[in-house]
């Protein structure tokens, strides 16, 4: 079992945490893991994305020519990724931003309203959160109390300890709305 | 058991250098490697070593230098023109046979190039760079638990025979995480002593350190001494890793973040019934001229892949001679090979199975 995910969008958007997230969530469930960040000259408002590839042995290329699931948060990320994604692969996508349908037929299309499900939740911040809940409930690849524990961890170690509850609230949100 | 720590590559051969004893670093920022020194800056005083973040590249090799003659395991590191900038002081600390570890990790060049992976610096690192007949020994990890096990060797190797050592590694193996376990924490005090370091001179006679020599006589024989010790290096200290060779009839030769990439198309072509292996120079230089020439009597094809014009290439046609064919694929500008990317090119010559068994 080899599983990789793109997660891309909007610089700010928290694509590059979440993907590490996922990554610590993942070691923490017993898989192997990698974490690589686009790492240009990105700045807020600019695009970014990182690769996460979760496995049962040992991982070869940390980079995915096809991977088996994207998080677009933007137009510009499904635009970019959307070909990409392997046959039967998951696209979790931001329908608050995204207007357009996804044109592909072999794949399963997760459409997830986030914005407003992050204010709802309290903040734009914890859009990321929304998205890695309904992405790990629509592939199963980690459970949530483990996603949970790896998120509180690493925003502790930040000392950003006290925006844990609503990050836990938006992976719920999220993971519920799949 | 060991913590298991989600880590990025250059915070991890930042903690790998502390771990092996090295209380001396002296750097200057660049990117991709901008988190090493990072990590430096928060931990070394932490563990009650020397951290200064220098004036220029330039300074920082000379003050490891100083800390080198001092007797202290002490480590740099940098990229692309940061690293052209150090050769200078390579060259000194080779030529004054000094030990030190530095970390290139590689981007996009020549000259300002860019901050994305590359493998440009193959020739930089392995052919000399730096002026006069020096070497250095080269170790190119291709995972991050591999290179905080090769950043602690580095400092072994540099200090039993008095070289610089160079960890190889690019923007993809400094930026990603991957888990690692690391090894238990060298104390600086158990280390092997160096009767040569200039400690003060107490009841000895005093210790020089240099590589100026006006008598050719001497210069020279301290050359052919110097030029011993590199041979016991290539007898001794070439290190490299097959994988899926025993049946293959084409082999990808890579090293670094590449052959790890390489190591999913080897998989992907024996799905689709390739026989497809890959052979991995761990040390660049010492170079594993000789497992590459054995497997070259075995198989059709050795294809070389890199993030460069063709680099490594060179060492590899140097092992295979004509024995097979040593064609390659390279990718610059900070373009990573992907895996079914490298399998379009190894299906190019495939076709060699197929006319072997039509009896060609």
């Amino acid at each position: 079992m080899e599983k990789s995910v793109i997660l891309a969008g909007f610089g700010g958007q928290g694509v590059i945490l979440a993907g590490k997230v996922l990554a610590q969530a993942g070691m923490d469930h017993g898989l192997e893991v990698t974490w690589f960040p686009s790492y240009g000259p990105e700045m807020r408002g600019g695009t970014a994305n990182c690769t996460v590839v979760l496995s049962d042995e040992p991982v070869a290329s940390p980079l995915a020519d096809d991977p088996t699931a994207l998080i677009a948060m933007n137009p510009p990320s499904l635009d970019k990724f959307e070909s990409t994604v392997a046959r039967g692969g998951t696209i979790v996508l931001n329908s608050s931003l995204i207007e357009r349908p996804v044109m592909r037929a072999d794949v399963k299309v997760v459409p997830i309203p986030m914005n407003e499900m992050a204010a709802k939740v309290g903040s734009d911040l914890v859009i990321n959160m929304v998205a890695l809940g309904a992405y790990i409930k629509a592939t199963g690849i980690t459970p949530l109390a483990t996603v949970k524990t790896a998120m509180a961890q690493m925003l502790e170690k930040d000392g950003k300890g006290k925006f844990v509850p609503m990050n836990e609230q938006a992976l719920e949100e999220g993971y519920n709305a799949v | 058991m060991r913590d298991k720590i989600l880590i990025a590559g250059n915070d991890a051969i930042a903690e790998a250098g502390i771990r092996a004893g090295c209380r001396s670093y002296f750097g200057y920022p660049i990117t991709p490697q901008n988190e090493l020194l990072e990590y430096m800056s928060a931990h070394m005083p932490k563990a009650g070593g020397v951290f200064v973040q220098a004036e220029s590249e330039i300074g920082a090799i000379n003050m490891c230098y100083g800390a080198s003659a001092a007797g202290a395991r002490t480590m740099t590191s940098s990229s692309g023109p940061g690293m052209s900038l150090k050769l200078e002081g390579i060259s000194y600390l080779a030529g004054s046979d000094l030990p030190c570890v530095i970390v290139n990790v590689a981007r996009g060049g020549p000259g300002l190039g860019n901050i994305a992976p590359g493998q440009g610096d193959y020739f930089q690192a392995t052919k000399g760079g730096g002026h006069g007949d020096y070497r250095m020994i080269v170790l190119a990890p291709a995972t991050i638990p591999e290179a905080t096990e090769l950043t602690m060797l580095a400092f072994d190797l540099a200090d039993k025979y008095r070289t610089p050592v160079l960890v190889l590694v690019d923007g993809v193996l400094g930026q990603m995480m991957e888990p690692v376990e690391f090894r238990d924490p060298v104390d600086p005090a158990t280390l092997p002593p160096k009767p040569w370091a200039l400690t003060g001179a107490q009841g000895r006679p005093p210790n020089i350190v240099t590589s100026f020599f006006l008598d050719p006589q001497e210069l020279s024989e301290l050359n052919l001494k110097r030029q011993d010790r590199y041979r016991r290096i290539v007898t001794q200290e070439v290190r490299y890793e097959e994988f899926e060779t025993g049946d293959a009839t084409i082999v990808i030769a890579a090293y670094g973040t590449v052959a790890r990439i390489a190591r999913t198309t080897v998989k992907l072509a024996r799905n689709e019934g390739i026989k497809l292996g890959l052979l991995r120079p761990i040390t660049l230089w010492p170079f594993p001229y000789a497992p590459l020439r054995a497997l070259s009597n075995r198989v059709k094809v050795i294809l070389t892949v890199e993030m460069s014009a063709g680099q490594m290439l060179e060492d590899v046609r140097l092992a295979v001679a004509e024995r097979a064919e040593t064609p390659f694929y390279g990718e610059m500008g900070g373009i990573v090979p992907t895996p079914r990317g490298i399998l379009m090119e190894v299906k190019k010559y495939a076709s060699y199975d197929a006319e072997d068994d039509q009896g060609f």
